[in-house]
């Protein structure tokens, strides 16, 4: 049994709308999942959910085989890191983390040694004394994180921790993050709309479309085999061609033209889609996979120029190294290749 | 800064328009003549005397002191967790409950006086104390409930739920998180109820009764019959501990305090 379970969860706000709409979510001890997804789709309200802020209408919410529905936020024992980072304005660094210690009754000595620990390994040694407003950005951040590691959380949230950093800064911390939470071992939800960020910090993605996940996996998985047409589109897929099956690996596009796949699905219709990176550029018509048509638009992305060519399956988007400079106007043959076809 | 000559005069023009006459009646204050008359002749501290000799004008005092701490500390009791409330959640008719509670500040204080001495002095008989510590206390509590409603403005709720999720229960986050993050609001609250029940007139003025009667209304009733420097005296005094407890507010939390 998983040690987290978000079972059937149903959220809804004041407005009769459903915001999340049936979630379910297994997540293995000590592993980091991310949150993905457009905004507005329920990322927040999620973590809301798990942190106890909001009792779901439907649905139930185990840790470790408890039911946890509906324990008050301050028996959770979790820790939450906003985006904001929420630290006490009237307190020091030091105070800061020591306040979820200090409310369990600790002796003072552990305490301290706790504090000094955790911010030993949050790199915010020689800051103990100064107040959230004395702090960069990164800092606070780091404090926000210690102050939550430090009371030894089942689970730890973090709400687009990242956002408020400047691109260096987040590249920093996402490593940081991640060596923390591993050596550590504290499972992890982490919510996130960047996908590169998502990618690189977690063991699972969960890709969430207006209230539900459409794909729960690992980031290569997920980058490589999008299972909806919603998840190849957020995660950078182009070209979608209407198929009807003929035979195993072998597709009919509208316009009557066979594609051969190396992917195969069950279903008789489907769609064919294909990053504009994997489409190949082709001298002529010769072999399979190939479409011919005009290039409508060019656009220049600085390491390769971006094709807009209309075919007879509609307009298809190509990337192509800027070797060999194509204008508009002229005829190229396209081939996508058999294995890089993605059925969904 | 721009500097502009014109502007200049102007200020001072309204700063001594607006001065001079404390200054005068400061000056008058210490005149031997028996009656306020300016410029003074001779010098003597005996008004001053007759200030604290006075049994009226210290029962009065010592009234209108206890009056206004009670009042503002009730005022700050209801005030605050009604600011937090209506800063907090969303309800219906929010937009009302805050139009409602700040009512007291556009209805006239006579109003007021007269609605309890209508309704809760005559009818239900409410010995005059309380009565007055009601009436004192409908004039304060729009005081701390606005300020502190826009001290809670800047305070961002999202540590309050971090505190929550590091153990703390919903009380105990209010007194250790929202309330040391708004305490300079509540001072000010504090001063602003305390100096407006203090000085409140048309309220008092309805509620006392016999042998009773705040500061404000024993001032009143004196110069009714007597245009002696005392008054003066008594001033000079107000204003002297107006000036030690703005002094000590800009000392510990800044001019500032009152302004927000
Ligand atoms: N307190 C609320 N009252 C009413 N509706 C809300 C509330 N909070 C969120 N919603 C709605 O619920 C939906 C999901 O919101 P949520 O904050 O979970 O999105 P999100 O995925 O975190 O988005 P983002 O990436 O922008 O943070 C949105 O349509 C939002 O308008
Ligand atoms: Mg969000």
């Amino acid at each position: 049994m998983a040690f987290i379970q978000l079972k059937d969860i149903v959220v809804r706000y004041h407005r009769k709308q459903n915001v999340l709409k049936g979630l379910q979510l297994d997540i293995q001890k000590g592993e980091l999942v991310s949150l993905l997804g457009p905004s507005g789709c329920g990322k927040t309200t999620t973590l809301r959910v798990m942190a106890g802020f909001i009792e779901p209408q439907e649905g139930e919410f185990h840790v470790n085989g408890k039911d946890l529905t509906k324990v008050p936020v301050h028996k959770r024992n979790f820790g939450l890191v906003f985006q904001s980072y929420a630290l006490f304005p009237h307190l020091t660094v030091e105070d800061n983390v020591a306040f979820g210690l200090k409310l369990r009754k600790m002796a003072k000595e552990e305490i301290q040694k706790k504090v000094r620990s955790i911010l030993e390994v949050c790199d915010l040694v020689g800051l103990e004394k100064r107040f959230p407003k004395q702090l960069s950005g990164g800092q606070r951040q780091r404090v926000a994180l210690a102050r939550a590691l430090v009371i030894e959380p089942e689970l730890l949230l973090l709400d687009e921790p990242l956002s408020n950093l400047d691109a260096k800064l987040r590249l920093h911390m996402r490593v940081e993050i991640k060596r923390i939470q591993k050596k550590l071992g504290i499972t992890t939800i982490f919510v996130t709309h960047d996908q590169e960020e998502c990618f690189s910090i977690s063991d699972k993605v969960a890709v969430m479309n207006e209230g539900v996940i459409e794909q729960y996996d690992t980031p290569e998985k997920i980058y490589t085999y999008p299972k909806t047409e919603f998840v190849a589109r957020f995660i950078g897929f182009e070209n979608f061609i209407c198929f009807q099956k003929q035979q195993p690996h072998c597709y009919m596009a509208d316009n009557k033209a066979l594609f051969i796949t190396d992917m195969d699905i069950e279903q008789t219709t489907c769609k064919g889609t294909i990053r504009p990176d994997d489409i190949l550029i082709k001298e002529d018509a010769e072999g399979g996979n190939v479409v011919t048509g005009t290039i409508q638009v060019r656009t220049f992305l600085g390491k390769s120029y971006q094709y807009e060519v209309k075919t007879d399956l509609g307009v298809l988007v190509v990337n192509a190294a800027s070797e060999r400079i194509y204008e508009t106007g002229e005829t190229l043959h396209l081939q996508l290749p058999a294995n890089k076809i993605i059925l969904v | 800064m721009l500097k502009n000559k014109g502007l200049t005069i102007f200020s001072c023009l309204v700063f001594a328009f607006l001065f001079l006459p404390l200054l005068l009646m400061a000056v008058t204050a210490f005149g031997e003549a028996s009656t306020i008359t300016f410029p003074i002749e001779g010098f003597t501290l005996k008004w001053f005397g007759n200030v604290f000799a006075s049994n009226a004008f210290m029962e009065a005092l010592k009234l209108s002191t206890v009056l206004a701490l009670l009042a503002t500390l009730l005022g700050l009791i209801i005030g605050i967790p009604a600011a937090y409330a209506l800063a907090r959640y969303t309800m219906k008719g929010k937009a009302f409950l805050k139009g409602f509670f700040l009512s007291p500040t556009i209805v006239p204080g006579i109003v007021v006086g007269y609605a309890i001495y209508q309704f809760v002095v005559v009818s239900l008989r409410m010995p005059i104390f309380e009565s007055l510590l009601l009436g004192h206390f409908l004039v304060v509590l729009p005081y701390s409930i606005r300020i502190v409603s826009s001290s809670l403005e800047q305070f961002d709720f999202s540590i309050e739920e971090v505190a929550w999720t590091l153990g703390c229960n919903k009380w105990k986050t209010f007194f250790k998180i929202v309330i040391p993050n708004i305490t300079s609001g509540i001072s000010a609250a504090f001063m602003l109820s305390f100096i407006n029940s203090f000085n409140n007139i048309p309220v008092s003025m309805f509620l006392s009764g016999p042998g009773v009667s705040t500061l404000p209304t024993a001032l009143m009733n004196h110069i009714e019959y007597n245009y002696d420097p005392t008054v003066s005296a008594i001033s000079v005094l107000l204003m002297l501990a107006t000036i030690a407890i703005m002094f000590v507010v800009e000392k510990t939390l800044g001019i500032a305090a009152f302004t927000k």
